[in-house]
């Protein structure tokens, strides 16, 4: 976080407690015995281990991914690397294609997918950031409790929300459009973002902000010029993973686009790629690849942002 | 021009006959009185000549049916849509069962859906919105459909849905060349079925007569259930199969137990199953789409599974009496034909002379015709006017006879009409610990249990 | 899909961005509104008038969003009646109060008390695991070269979608039990390829549950991961270099400098996850539908609401997943407590 912000910032009193009770805890020892580096070759060797074992599943079904179904009920997917020549691109080719012949080209439900993340990651970012400043920094009667039950109501399922909201918007006129879709993922994403965003706020020193309210500055300007630069890469981490919701978001699309089937994302062509009675489940592998691109692009070029990001300012001891 | 004439004649007929006095019609057109939009009296059916006053209009259509077998659905509408000017509007979901009932509370519902299941028509029929059949449709249905059919779309009397596709689920999948190549024949009933299931082990020690697969998301145990409603059917009968489905006998009545205890004689027999997959339980954890797969490679005899089941096979399996695999009747007892199966039914939500030709539209031969000209396989229906020759695949063909057969009593997959709280829940989740060792006692009993009070 | 337009139409697309501009334009304009009117207060009741504007909107969208479906939720589950919203005014399908009858079947329901059993493993075990996991390798792979590449491999399970995860699994858990038969699953490759019998990992009873909260774990050991490391990152380098002088490295500089340092983002990851693993019924239903004894209460709240329209039943169920977020919300009080004071 010091090194993300353009502003000074004094030093956290906070923060010297751990190296405190780190020094008594180095007297008490009283020995400087060689220390054990977690970084030595032992954390290399669990790194790597762990390294492996999260990624081969994902490996094998990439490389199930390049398999004819028959090849797949026969043998396991390591025995593809014996028998290259029968590796094939046609269950990208069917994905692509939307597995049908007539299929609506997947660029449609690109488009689509793109128009419906973009906005449902803005608009819970923007109000989630002046909600959680106003958690941490306004005193109001209630602020404690009206935060816990906001968090808290991470709880109610997407499922028992969603046909409230479907009602209401069918009944103002915005049912199967993408405004519903924007409302209701802002809405679901609340809870979360607001937890997320707060935490790190309340990390933020307050004789930055003190500073400020002396001189007189509204709690506009505050949140504006000092709390927006410093929670910049903050906003910029929770929107990634709200863009990865939103975009892997199947449940909401199907509920809120009913009879609209124009507008779906492209989660929505995938789930029904393997057929109505699933017999085509072997088309799923190449689908995940496909979809999973967007996401993973995101990722890698957000890293900077995930680096510094979201919490970077949990130094309170 | 002719037949033109002598349709406009039989609607005076039916219009003066309405004139007269509803309530003589009898049970299905007792609800157009006291719905006056409900019922149309209007005639459907020659909807290319309605064409100035259908022309430019949109029918939303909702179905559980996706890729690749919505196209051939898509394809079908064309000559409808372009005689009369109507655009049909598909939307495909494979969380169709779940979203109706949803969309019908939310005030978002289709002109138009295809439901799987009697028992989803009738709840949709509980919300009210639903539309009784236009008068059109419902003679469709009286003259392509069985009776049987016509009451699996309606609810008191009163038809709400005509029938569209249909499957036979009474098969049991073989490969004829291992059957030739050992000198097996088709068997003609139960018991020789038995007899040839003990052979088969007896015969061979590297394959299992049987396969079987229970697995399937969360309706797990499905393809067990079929099972219990086959031998049901054979063992018990049709009258006793419809007074289980109605609950007019509990579930746990001694002839269920004894249709069970058939099946177990089979599926619970280790020495019978799971021929490719393992021991008995490996039948739950293995996906339906995988259960018969075994046949090609010899691993396994035979696997009872719907006419559906064609679709599974990977790519280049020759489907047909003399290829790769083909499917037999489950026989019975050799006499009369109990065929186990399912089907979608129309339903509406709207009433507009727009819908109202398409349900018409739908429900008559030139569709089914139109359907299966379109359709290079996986589809069939029990309306009586279509042409067995304009099916393209073998097994289409052989399910269409099935279904046309007159000695045929036809009678739908019971855990489609009990209630949900069954049909989808204990009998699935029952069905699943009783192939894993729960014995046949508890297992209906707990499904008894279950039973919704109300 | 249904294919309305068989090409993407330039018109089509432009008018989509077009409709994306407009709702980003109006989410803005709503945005710089709340700020100035926000502005407008001064006095004595500026500060409660400036929090009513800055939180005022998420409340609202949280209230009508989540909390109005909670508190129908709990109406519901005093009734029995096959659909889910109990004002729809549908035709004659009233729905019937009965009192407590919801929550008796909680524990009537034949397979439905083993359920308790099963989410209490769930939800103790993933949020630790996954956030220990998470923890190390956030530590292990700090400031190491291929950093970012290291973690975008813990990273990708989150990202890849829930179809994609399910099939993932079933070529590691795939058990064929024919004798000598070819196993397609990985770990009964390795398990028959050392001479051991093969395993069903997903349906022998009761090792199967622990079965899928690996999966789950796998999941979320990624979101650990990513706040973990972004937490351990913002620990100011001084610190470090104070404690380093002083002659403490490794496990030592972890546990009394790392560790205290970001205890706010270690309550905030467990929370998180505990919440959605309470939450997390995919898992189950795509493997077995919950039908090998290894249900967990949100698969069941999901089935008996859905599927066997039991919505009454289910909402007991929701109601049920409501109260044992109970602990984590206290937890969560206490340590706010704690830090205030």
């Amino acid at each position: 976080m010091t090194a993300a912000t353009p502003l000074p910032v004094p030093a956290d009193p906070a923060s010297e407690a751990p190296v405190t009770r780190a020094e008594k805890r180095k007297k008490r020892s009283s020995a400087n015995r060689a220390a054990t580096s977690l970084s030595s070759r032992t954390g290399s060797l669990v790194a790597i281990i762990m390294a492996v074992l999260w990624t081969t599943p994902t490996f094998g079904l990439l490389v199930t991914s390049f398999r004819t179904q028959a090849d797949i009920q026969d043998t396991g997917w390591w025995n593809a690397f014996g028998q290259l020549d029968r590796w094939t691109l046609s269950n990208y080719d069917m994905a692509f294609n939307g597995g049908g012949d007539n299929a609506t080209p997947m660029g449609d439900f690109f488009i689509n997918s793109i128009v419906i993340a973009v906005p449902a990651v803005f608009l819970p970012l923007l109000l989630a950031s002046l909600a959680a400043y106003a958690f941490a920094w306004i005193k109001f009667p209630g602020r404690d409790w009206l935060f816990v039950a906001v968090f808290a109501l991470q709880i109610v399922p997407l499922q028992i929300a969603l046909l409230p909201l479907a009602t209401w918007f069918t009944r103002v006129g915005i049912g199967g459009t993408f405004w519903a879709l924007w409302l209701s993922h802002t809405a679901f994403a609340l809870p979360l973002a607001v937890y997320l965003l707060h935490n790190f706020m309340k990390e933020i020193p307050p004789s930055l902000l003190e500073a400020a309210r002396v001189d007189g500055a509204s709690h506009m300007r505050i949140f504006l010029q000092v709390l927006l630069p410093l929670i910049t890469p903050a906003l910029a981490s929770f929107g990634i993973f709200q863009f990865l919701w939103v975009w892997n978001d199947l449940l909401v699309a199907l509920t809120m686009l009913g009879g609209s089937p124009e507008n779906a994302p492209i989660t929505m062509e995938l789930n029904q790629i393997s057929g109505t009675l699933g017999n085509r489940w072997y088309l799923l592998s190449a689908a995940a690849f496909i979809s999973i691109s967007v996401p993973v692009v995101v990722f890698v070029f957000m890293q900077r942002y995930f680096v510094r990001g979201l919490l970077a300012g949990g130094t309170k001891g | 021009m002719a037949s033109t004439l002598r349709r406009t004649t039989s609607v005076i007929g039916v219009a003066a006959l309405a004139a007269v006095g509803l309530a003589a019609c009898g049970g299905s057109s007792d609800n157009s009185g006291n719905n006056a939009s409900g019922v149309d009296t209007t005639d459907y059916s020659d909807w290319c000549s309605m064409k100035d006053q259908l022309n430019g209009k949109t029918v939303t259509l909702y179905t559980s049916i996706v890729t690749p077998e919505d196209k051939p659905h898509k394809d079908s509408y064309k000559p409808f849509e372009e005689c009369t000017g109507i655009t049909v509007k598909y939307e495909g979901d494979k969380d169709f069962e779940k979203n109706l009932p949803q969309r019908a509370q939310s005030g978002n519902l289709p002109d138009v859906a295809y439901v799987p299941q009697p028992g989803l028509l009738q709840t949709m029929v509980e919300t009210g919105k639903a539309m009784p059949s236009p008068e059109s449709v419902s003679k469709n249905v009286d003259e392509f459909f069985g009776k049987d059919w016509r009451a699996y779309g309606s609810v008191d009397d009163q038809l709400y849905a005509a029938p569209l596709g249909a499957n036979v689920k009474s098969y049991v999948w073989y490969s004829p060349k291992q059957f030739k190549a050992k000198g097996y024949k088709v068997p003609e009933t139960w018991d020789d079925l038995k007899k040839l299931t003990a052979q088969i082990a007896a015969d061979d020690a590297n394959a299992k007569p049987w396969c079987a697969g229970f697995a399937s998301g969360t309706a797990t145990g499905w393809p067990g259930t079929d099972w219990l409603e086959d031998l049901m059917l054979r063992t018990a009968g049709p009258e006793v199969y419809d007074q289980w489905v109605k609950h007019e006998i509990p579930f746990n009545d001694p002839q269920v137990a004894t249709a069970l205890d058939e099946v177990g004689s089979i599926l619970k027999d280790p020495k019978y199953v799971n021929g490719g997959f393992g021991n008995v339980r490996t039948i739950a954890t293995t996906t339906f789409q995988d259960g018969g797969q075994p046949i090609l490679k010899n691993k396994c005899y035979m696997h009872r599974q719907a006419s559906f089941y064609a679709a599974n096979w990977p790519e280049g399996t020759k489907v047909a009496e003399n290829g790769d695999v083909w499917a037999f009747y489950l026989p019975g007892d050799g006499q009369s034909k109990p065929v186990l199966g399912g089907g979608e039914f129309v339903m509406s939500f709207r009433d507009a002379p727009e819908v109202n030709a398409f349900l018409t539209y739908l429900s008559s031969k030139e569709w089914a015709n139109e359907k299966a000209k379109v359709t290079s396989g996986g589809w069939v229906s029990a309306n009586k006017g279509l042409e067995i020759k304009n099916l393209k695949s073998p097994i289409d063909q052989q399910s269409a006879e099935i279904l046309q057969d007159p000695n045929s009593v036809f009678r739908f997959d019971g855990s489609d009409m009990m209630p949900s709280a069954v049909g989808a829940g204990s009998e699935w989740t029952e069905i699943t610990n009783w192939i894993n060792g729960q014995d046949t006692k508890k297992t209906l009993d707990n499904i008894e249990k279950s039973w919704p009070t109300s | 899909m249904p294919a309305l337009a068989p090409t993407v139409s330039a018109a089509d697309a432009a008018s989509k961005f077009g409709t994306m501009f407009l709702g980003l334009a109006v989410f803005a304009a709503v945005f710089i509104g709340i700020l100035l009117i926000a502005s407008l207060f001064r006095g004595k009741y500026a500060e409660k008038a400036q929090a009513v504007a800055f939180a005022g909107p998420a409340i609202l969208f949280i209230a009508l969003g989540l909390l109005y479906p909670a508190i129908l939720t709990i109406q519901r589950s005093f009734y029995s009646g096959k659909f889910f919203d109990l004002n729809a005014g549908l035709g004659n399908a009233k729905a019937k109060f009965v009192g407590f009858d919801n929550f008796q079947k909680l524990w009537t329901t034949p397979g439905l008390p083993e359920v308790f059993l099963n989410t209490l493993w769930w939800v103790l075990l993933v949020p630790s695991l996954a956030t220990g996991f998470g923890l190390l390798y956030a530590v292990l792979v700090d400031k190491a070269k291929g950093e970012a590449v290291a973690k975008a491999l813990i990273f990708l399970p989150m990202a890849i979608s829930m179809v994609g995860a399910t099939l993932i699994w079933k070529f590691v858990y795939y058990f064929n039990g024919e004798p000598g038969g070819v196993q397609i699953g990985l770990l009964n490759a390795m398990l028959t390829g050392v001479g051991i019998n093969p395993h069903d990992f997903l349906g022998a009873f009761p090792w199967n549950t622990f079965f899928l909260i690996v999966i789950m774990i796998w999941i979320q050991a990624g979101f650990a991961m990513t706040v973990l490391s972004a937490a351990i990152k913002a620990i100011p380098d001084d610190i470090i270099e104070a404690a380093r002088l002083d002659g403490v490295s490794g496990i030592q500089l972890f546990r009394y400098v790392t560790l205290p340092s970001i205890r706010s983002s270690l309550i905030v990851v467990l929370t998180t996850i505990a919440i959605a693993t309470l939450k997390a019924f995919d898992i189950v239903q795509a493997s077995s539908g919950g039908t090998l004894h290894d249900s967990v209460l949100a698969n069941e709240f999901y089935r008996r609401s859905f599927v066997t329209q039991e919505p009454g039943l289910g909402a007991a169920i929701a109601i049920v997943i409501f109260l044992l977020v109970t602990p984590i919300i206290v937890f969560n009080v206490i340590q706010m407590r704690k830090d205030q004071a």
